[in-house]
């Protein structure tokens, strides 16, 4: 078949519109993890499977693209089967696929999309592409539906960190970004520096509690300027910190770090959100994990009399539920995606 | 065989990016450049200067999660970081021969680690700590009849960064 026939097949809905009927199958390999959950209508979590890589990367220090690819190949099947079947949903139930299509690892991300579209070929189904990003803040809203328009979301995880305000589905807008490291490169470039393995953030938690946050006066970069980050003259702070004075506590240094990282994001988070009026504020990615992030971030909340949300940790960190629940929402609002729509490692949501 | 390294002592992170600013004038599609140094020398600092010098407009932030980010300037530039990577072989995978080709300068951080599958062809800068803590060792190492012959303008270069004024 001509790639242009084929580009061209946009399979929809037997029923028009996705309604709250609509069961969306969302497939999630943009980096370690492999993941498939069903959603009904939107919100309705039927399944969530999530098979972590975590224990094969420990070895490497890192996500690592060949091996996580090898991985996401091995996985994705037993994943998707099992997803469906604790949904108790088989083929002819699924309305439509969707897919992480960016941004992430290329190879991983390729498992993934590919796997949607046979699937969505097969079933003769639409397939939507969903954007990672997109998806994280609708982790949010399947954990807490209620929450507000504008809703001001900060994204924290190895690759991101973001403060984005979500005037309504589909409508997002870019307040701040990292201009150098992601708090969670950060974390984890830290944690390999100070013997303290993988995944660093985890590891730099567990031993920041038997640390004094106040031992050493880490730069808290940005603070005061506008709503953008910056990680890497930390981090540098750090190893010229450990360079200097070799036989400190790591424990200490550990704490100081993780205070300076958390004290910078709940600040500008929190100043955002006076900024830009919002009703309610959230946490999202890997790092909203994070046992201080998370204590600091409800304080300030309350102290500002703003909502303040915190997913479970399972909602937090990389799932197919939020991608299923985003498909869904995104098929609303623009349709199945072209099967022409490929794998994008650098995908934009803005 | 190889002439001696090219050395400067840049003294603060913006005399740095100035200094890969002016290197990237010298740059030519298809090369490559390997940036090598410990945690925390600068290597994305370098990598985001280059990336000015060649009129990248885009902010230029750490690829260390996606591995390879590109930009669009006077020349295209694909930002990679293999710290990540712990087997040489993984790094096969990332396709640098196809960005090599692409009409593009390829930047590498930590690239010296997957230096057995490189090309014979590319110019290594490694950083490291000077005498105070903002101030960083810059080595220049031309490898390659490419690099070599451009040795005179790297020579040029890091002498009129040398005599310009510090920001700071």
């Amino acid at each position: 078949m001509p790639a242009e026939t084929r580009d061209s097949m946009v399979p929809g809905l037997p029923s028009g519109d996705p309604g709250p009927d609509t069961l969306v199958l969302g497939i999630e390999t943009s980096c370690d993890e492999t993941a498939a959950a069903c959603v009904r209508g939107g919100t309705e979590v039927l399944s969530s499977v999530v098979s972590s890589q975590v224990d094969l990367h420990a070895r490497y220090g890192g996500v690592v693209p060949e091996v996580a690819s090898r991985a996401h190949n091995e996985l994705i099947i037993p994943v998707l089967a099992q997803s469906m079947v604790e949904a108790g949903v088989e083929g002819p139930d699924v309305d439509a696929v969707a897919a992480t299509t960016g941004p992430g690892l290329i190879g991983a991300l390729l498992v993934g999309v590919s796997a949607a579209k046979a699937l969505a070929l097969t079933w003769d189904v639409p397939f939507v592409s969903v954007n990672h990003l997109e998806a994280h803040l609708y982790a949010a809203l399947l954990d807490e539906p209620d929450l507000e328009f504008p809703l001001l979301v900060l994204l924290v995880s190895g690759g991101h960190t973001m403060i984005v305000e979500m005037d309504g589905h589909g409508d997002y807008r870019l307040i701040g970004q990292t201009l150098d490291d992601a708090a969670g490169e950060a974390f984890d470039k830290v944690a390999r520096f100070l013997g303290l393995g993988y995944p660093g953030g985890p590891a730099i938690d567990a031993a920041a509690l038997n640390g004094d946050p106040a031992a050493i006066p880490f730069p808290r970069p940005m603070l005061n300027e506008g709503f953008d980050f910056s990680f890497s003259g930390l981090k540098t702070a750090v190893v010229n910190y450990v360079r200097e004075n070799p036989d400190d506590s790591t424990e200490d240094i550990a704490a100081s770090f993780q205070a300076a990282v958390v004290e910078v994001l709940v600040a500008k988070a929190r100043r955002a959100a006076k900024a830009s009026g919002a009703k309610a504020l959230a946490l999202g990615g890997g790092v909203a994990a994070n046992s201080l992030l998370r204590e600091q971030f409800l304080g300030a909340c309350a102290d500002d009399g703003i909502q303040g949300f915190l997913p479970s940790r399972a909602m937090c960190t990389d799932n197919a539920a939020m991608i299923a629940s985003a498909g869904w929402y995104r098929l609303s609002g623009d349709g199945p995606s072209p099967l022409s729509t490929g794998a994008n490692a650098r995908d934009r949501m803005f | 065989m190889s002439e001696p390294p090219i050395s400067i002592q840049t003294t603060s992170v913006e005399q740095t990016r100035e200094l890969a600013s002016r290197l990237s004038e010298l740059a030519r599609a298809g090369d490559l450049i390997v940036l090598s140094g410990a945690l925390g020398s600068g290597k994305t600092a370098f990598a985001q200067g280059f990336a000015t010098g060649l009129g990248v407009t885009e902010h230029v932030t750490s690829p260390t999660f996606a591995l390879v980010q590109s930009y669009s300037g006077r020349l295209d530039l694909h930002h990679l970081d293999v710290y990540r990577l712990d087997h040489v072989n993984e790094a096969l995978d990332l396709g640098l021969a196809e960005m090599l080709d692409d009409n593009a300068v390829v930047v590498i951080e930590w690239g010296d680690t997957i230096a057995p599958v490189l090309p014979h062809q590319y110019l290594e800068i490694h950083l490291s700590h000077g005498t105070n803590t903002e101030s960083r060792l810059v080595d220049l190492r031309p490898v390659g009849d490419g690099w070599q012959a451009r040795h005179r303008a790297l020579r040029a270069v890091i002498t009129n960064v040398d005599e310009s004024p510090s920001e700071n």
